[in-house]
């Protein structure tokens, strides 16, 4: 479903993000991309969301290279991805309904449906009673959540999570590792980037391993070896 | 379609009054914009009026020698009126010309007692002839010296009258060329402050274009509420500045009818109002529709 092909990433002036990375993630997989900060693991969903090119190597999500598509046809590609960001990446000036509900919006989801669904996502990330705040008041947790929300409620084909519990307590990122695991039991392919050895050692999937750029290490039902 | 355009507005209207401090500059800039367009309008309207006051005050006359009849005269000026640069012919006979003669001087003894003493009406017929502009003056005089009648006319006083003309002719071209250059200049400043502003605003926002394209929504569902916001701003901006005006021309208007009795700025503002507010709704959703439309454009490269 998702292939990388030798893929190097250098960033002005010279320094390699990635360098020669090769692997492929099948459907329904659940992949965990590890690796100290700077490793690259950022970098690859990057690539696999256009947001950036390769210098080198090829990125291709259902025989479709990614660098190839034209820039109206991107979002159809980004319909079928939920995005985790690191740093959340919430529309400022738009409530946390709305937030979540711009997801649905973008893809022409009826008003009835919006309602509905967001409703639903709240309940499961449990901010309902956050619904009608905005990003700016809410707590780093709070924020990480919304980000999943937004991510999880078009039910997209794959799920790219970068660090998406790198802002919750013990008790969240438990919640959030499990629902991300049920969304996977359900058919979603998902991409897992993270440094947290626990929630690697204790979820026994697939575990890639990045070092300085390069892939180190792929292994089926892997642990957190750095 | 009518689901996303809904979408649009309600989000473009929701930002509206989120962003109050960006949309009240936005609004401030458009209304500076849209001020000076607007008052080239009017300072168009009263330069108009000056140049037709002073070109009123400028005529050809032909003088007919002194034994010419009535009737050849009115022949000769239904032929000049004929002339298609020829506004008007005015017939002043010889008795018209004692008259006013005798009304202008009745003060001035020396003046009156010598015309009674030549004993009959020295005063020669003529025709005052206008041409539409300064510049027409030529042709006619042309006209006039090369005419089958040049036998019956003792003179015509462009000549005397040509340096006058032609000063009014420059002045009038000069202060027409000036006002089109003027409002060039002024429309492309205005333009760019607004542009500039706006597409401050948008730099503001370039993070949030970017998430929204790697959420998935298309140029088009990103870019329009910043359109519609453009249109909301400056139809606020149009509301702002027709009552701005409306005020400003009613506040003059006194003030310019004591200099030029016959000029109403305020009557003029009121029988052009659908112009104005035309003019002002185009050029505020113009200026700030282009302007969001560029500045959106670098962002959305994501």
């Amino acid at each position: 479903m998702i292939k990388f092909q030798n893929i190097t990433k250098t960033y002005k002036p010279n320094i390699k993000a990635l360098d020669d990375v090769t692997f492929e993630v099948q459907a329904k997989e659940f992949v965990c991309l590890v690796g100290r900060s700077g490793a690259g693991k950022t970098t690859l969903l990057k690539l696999l969301m256009a947001e950036e090119c390769p210098t080198s190597g090829r990125v291709f999500f259902k025989n479709q290279d990614v660098n190839k598509i034209k820039q109206q046809e991107l979002p159809l590609l980004r319909r079928k991805i939920g995005a985790i960001f690191q740093d959340y990446r919430l529309l400022p000036f738009k409530t946390v309904f709305e937030n979540i509900a711009y997801a649905l919006e973008v893809i022409g989801a009826s008003d009835v449906e919006i309602k509905r669904d967001v409703a639903d996502v709240l309940t499961i990330v449990g901010l309902s009673n956050r619904a009608n705040n905005f990003p700016a008041q809410l707590s780093g947790g709070e924020k990480q959540r919304v980000a999943i929300a937004r991510a999880l409620i078009h039910r997209p084909e794959v799920i790219l999570a970068d660090e998406p519990t790198g802002n919750l307590d013990p008790y969240h990122t438990s919640d959030i590792i499990k629902l991300l695991l049920k969304i996977n039991e359900f058919g979603t392919t998902v991409i897992l980037a993270t440094h947290n050895k626990e929630i690697i050692n204790s979820l026994g999937k697939r575990v890639i391993t990045l070092e300085a750029g390069k892939l180190i290490r792929d292994e089926e039902k892997g642990r957190f070896v750095i | 379609m009518p689901i996303v355009l809904k979408r649009i507005f309600r989000a473009s209207w929701k930002s509206f009054l989120r962003e109050g401090g960006s949309a009240a500059a936005n609004i401030f800039i458009l209304v500076m914009a849209i001020s000076a367009i607007t008052s080239l309008l009017l300072f168009k309207n009263v330069s108009n009026f000056l140049i037709e006051a002073i070109q009123e005050k400028v005529d050809v006359s032909v003088y007919f020698k002194y034994e010419t009849a009535e009737e050849d005269i009115l022949k000769i000026k239904d032929e000049i009126a004929a002339i298609p640069e020829v506004k008007a012919v005015e017939y002043v006979s010889k008795d018209k010309a004692l008259t006013d003669f005798t009304a202008r001087h009745q003060d001035e003894p020396v003046l009156m007692e010598s015309v009674e003493e030549v004993g009959i009406n020295p005063f020669l017929a003529s025709l005052n002839v206008k041409a539409f502009t300064a510049n027409q003056y030529e042709a006619v005089s042309n006209f006039l010296n090369n005419t089958k009648y040049s036998d019956v006319i003792e003179k015509v006083d462009y000549h005397q009258r040509k340096p006058i003309i032609d000063r009014i002719y420059n002045l009038t071209s000069n202060l027409n060329k000036a006002g089109i250059v003027f409002s060039i200049i002024l429309v492309i400043v205005a333009f760019l402050v607004a542009f500039n502003t706006i597409r401050l605003a948008i730099y503001n926002s370039r993070e949030e274009i970017k998430i929204q394209r790697l959420v998935g929504a298309s140029n088009w569902f990103v870019r329009g509420p910043f359109l519609m916001q453009g249109i909301i701003s400056g139809f606020f901006a149009t509301l702002i500045c027709l009552v701005l005006f409306a005020l400003i021309c009613w506040g003059l208007d006194s003030k310019v009818a004591y200099l030029f009795p016959d000029l109403s700025i305020f009557k003029f503002f009121v029988s052009s109002f659908w112009l104005i507010l035309l003019i002002q709704i185009a050029s505020a959703v113009i200026i700030s529709t282009l302007s969001s439309l560029i500045a959106t454009r670098r962002y959305l490269r994501v």
